[in-house]
C-alpha cells in the first residue's frame, strides 16, 4: 500500500511571469513542506508534460532545476488522464519498492506562456492528423459531437449541462486561488456565447496557469495518512471517430478495476473528484461511473446531490470548469482537494469528512481513463 | 490491395475505406494491416458517401486565424452505408439521424468531405 503524505497547489488563473519550471517548483515546495520532507528525502520523481515547455526529458529537466537526484524518474503523457495516471504509477512504484518517497508534480503557464490560438491548436492535435484535424475541429468541437449524441440518446438538455457549470462556480467561490469566481446562473450559462454547439463558453473550462504536486510514500503502519486503496485504467480509443457508444468509453471499466482492487463498493464512496473539462464530460463520466442515472447528472445536480452538503460532494474546489485547467495539474487539483477534505483541512469548504473518495480522470476525447480510490485511515 | 487509391486526404474527391480479407471488418483510418485480426489482406474500397448523421456540431470558435473566416461551420460524424464512421463537414441544419450524401469542398488550403441531405441535387 501507499499513501499521499503531502499535497501542494498553486492558485490557478493568470500568473504572469512564472514559467513551467517555476510553477512546478512552487507546487513541489508546498508538497514537500506538507509531507515534512527535504529534497534529499525524495528518491522518485514522476511528472507530466507541459505544452509551453515541450521536452523529451521533462522529469530530469525538473530534477536538475529543483535539485533532486532520484533513483527513478519518468514523465508521462496521457492528456487529461495524466495527473491520476501519475498517482497510479507512484503507487505502483512505492508498492514495488522501486522508490520510497515519490514526488508527483506538474504545472505550466498554459494561459500566459502562449497565445490563445496556439493553445487551442496544440490541444486540437489530439484529433487524428489526417482524418480529423484538416476539418478544423477544436477540442470543444470533439466534445460538442459527443454532447450532441449524448443528448440524443439520453434526453439530457443544455439546461442539464448548465447545472454542472453552476455547481462548479459556486464551489470555486469558496476556494482561494480559483480562476473563475463570478457568480453564475443557469440562465447565464445558456446565454453564454456558443463555442461548438451545443457547448457554450460557460460549458468549457478556462485555460489557466498553475501547478500541483503530491508526495506519495510507502505506507507506514501507525501513521495517519490518505491511503491509495485501488487504481485502475482503461483505454478503448484515441480519436472520437473511432470511439464506441456514448456511455461505454471505458470509465466504468477503469473504476471497476480501482474499486475491485480496493475491495470497496461504489455505494460506499462519499466524495467524487471527477474530471470536468466540459460540462458534458462531467455528465457522461458521472453516469458511466454509476454515480448518476443515464441522462440524469444535471437533474441530480439541480436536486443538490453533488452539493457540499449533499450525499456526494463533488469537486468542492470548483473543478476544471472554475478552479481552472492548466493541463496535467488540472486534475491533480481535484486530488489535492479530495485529500484536504479527507484530512478535514478544507477550511470553510469542509464537507462531512469522507472516508472514501473516487477520483476519475480522462484524457483525449473520453479516450484514456484512470480511476483512483482513496481512503482516510483514521 | 489498392494501396495507391487516393482519397480526399490526398486531394482526390473520394472517400475511401478499408475492408479486411481475413475477418471482413471495415474501417476508415487506413493502415497496412487489420487491427482486429492482424491480417495484411487489406483492400481499399471507394465508399458511396451515403450514410446517416451520428453526431453533429457547429464550430463557432475556429482553431486558427486562417479558418476563422469560414466560421461557423458544421462538423458531423457520419455512419457510412458501408459500415464505417467518418468525420466530415456538414451542411447547415443537418440533424442526428438524417440521411446524407457526400460531396467535397475546399476549406482553407484543403479539400474536405461535405455532407448534405441525401436527395438534394
Ligand atoms: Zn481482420
Amino acid at each position: 500500500m501507499s499513501a499521499v503524505t503531502g499535497v501542494g497547489l498553486t492558485p490557478f488563473g493568470r500568473l504572469e511571469g512564472q514559467d513551467t519550471l517555476a510553477l512546478m517548483s512552487r507546487a513541489a515546495t508546498a508538497a514537500l513542506a506538507d509531507a515534512e520532507l527535504e529534497r534529499r528525502d525524495v528518491d522518485g520523481l514522476v511528472c507530466g508534460y507541459s505544452t509551453t515547455l515541450p521536452h523529451l526529458m521533462l522529469s530530469t529537466v525538473f530534477a536538475e532545476h529543483f535539485g533532486l537526484a532520484p533513483r527513478y524518474a519518468h514523465a508521462m503523457q496521457l492528456g487529461g488522464a495524466t495527473g491520476f495516471g501519475l498517482v497510479m504509477l507512484a503507487h505502483a512504484l512505492a508498492d514495488a519498492g522501486t522508490a520510497r518517497r515519490i514526488l508527483v508534480v506538474a504545472g505550466e503557464n498554459r494561459l500566459t506562456g502562449q497565445s490563445r490560438d496556439a493553445a487551442i491548436q496544440t490541444l486540437a492535435q489530439v484529433g487524428h492528423p489526417v482524418y480529423e484535424v484538416p476539418l478544423g475541429p477544436t477540442i470543444p468541437a470533439y466534445y460538442g459531437l459527443v454532447a450532441s449524441r449524448y443528448m440524443h440518446e439520453f434526453g439530457a438538455t443544455e439546461a442539464d449541462f448548465a447545472e454542472l457549470a453552476v455547481l462548479m462556480r459556486a464551489n470555486a467561490a469558496r476556494m482561494p486561488g480559483a480562476h473563475l469566481t463570478a457568480p453564475l446562473t443557469v440562465a447565464d450559462v445558456l446565454a453564454s456565447k456558443p463555442i461548438a454547439t451545443p457547448l457554450k463558453l460557460a460549458d468549457c473550462c478556462p485555460v489557466s496557469d498553475g501547478a500541483a504536486a503530491f508526495v506519495i510514500e510507502r505506507e507506514e503502519p501507525g501513521r495517519d495518512a490518505i491511503r491509495i486503496r485501488g487504481t485502475g485504467q482503461a483505454h478503448r480509443h484515441q480519436h472520437v471517430t473511432a470511439a464506441g457508444p456514448v456511455g461505454a468509453f471505458g470509465a466504468a471499466e477503469a473504476a471497476g478495476r480501482a474499486l475491485g482492487a480496493a475491495g470497496v463498493a461504489l455505494a460506499d464512496i462519499r466524495y467524487g473528484a471527477i474530471y470536468d473539462s466540459f460540462t458534458v464530460t462531467l455528465a457522461i463520466l458521472l453516469e458511466e461511473l454509476g454515480l448518476a442515472p443515464r441522462g440524469g447528472a444535471g437533474r441530480l445536480a439541480r436536486e443538490g446531490r453533488f452539493a457540499p452538503d449533499g450525499a456526494l460532494p463533488l469537486n468542492t474546489h470548483g473543478g476544471l470548469l472554475s478552479y481552472g485547467h492548466c493541463g496535467v495539474a488540472g486534475a491533480m487539483a481535484h486530488a489535492v482537494e479530495a485529500v484536504r477534505q479527507m484530512r478535514g483541512e478544507a477550511g470553510d469548504r469542509q464537507v462531512a469528512r469522507p472516508a472514501l473518495a473516487l477520483l476519475h480522470g480522462d484524457g483525449g476525447v473520453l479516450s484514456s481513463h484512470v480511476s483512483l480510490v482513496l481512503e482516510a485511515t483514521r | 490491395m489498392s494501396p495507391d487509391l487516393l482519397d480526399w486526404t490526398a486531394g482526390a474527391e473520394r472517400l475511401v475505406f478499408e475492408a479486411c480479407g481475413g475477418c471482413g471488418r471495415v474501417r476508415y483510418f487506413r493502415r497496412p494491416f487489420c487491427p482486429a485480426c492482424g491480417s495484411q489482406a487489406v483492400e481499399a474500397r471507394i465508399a458511396s458517401g451515403r450514410g446517416t448523421v451520428y453526431a453533429a456540431t457547429t464550430v463557432v470558435r475556429a482553431p486558427s486565424a486562417e479558418l476563422r473566416a469560414f466560421a461557423p461551420y458544421g462538423i458531423a460524424l457520419v455512419d457510412a452505408a458501408e459500415g464505417f464512421r467518418f468525420m466530415a463537414h456538414a451542411a447547415d441544419g443537418l440533424r442526428i439521424g438524417d440521411p446524407v450524401a457526400t460531396a467535397f469542398r475546399t476549406f482553407g488550403s484543403r479539400l474536405v468531405p461535405f455532407c448534405q441531405p441525401a436527395g438534394d441535387p
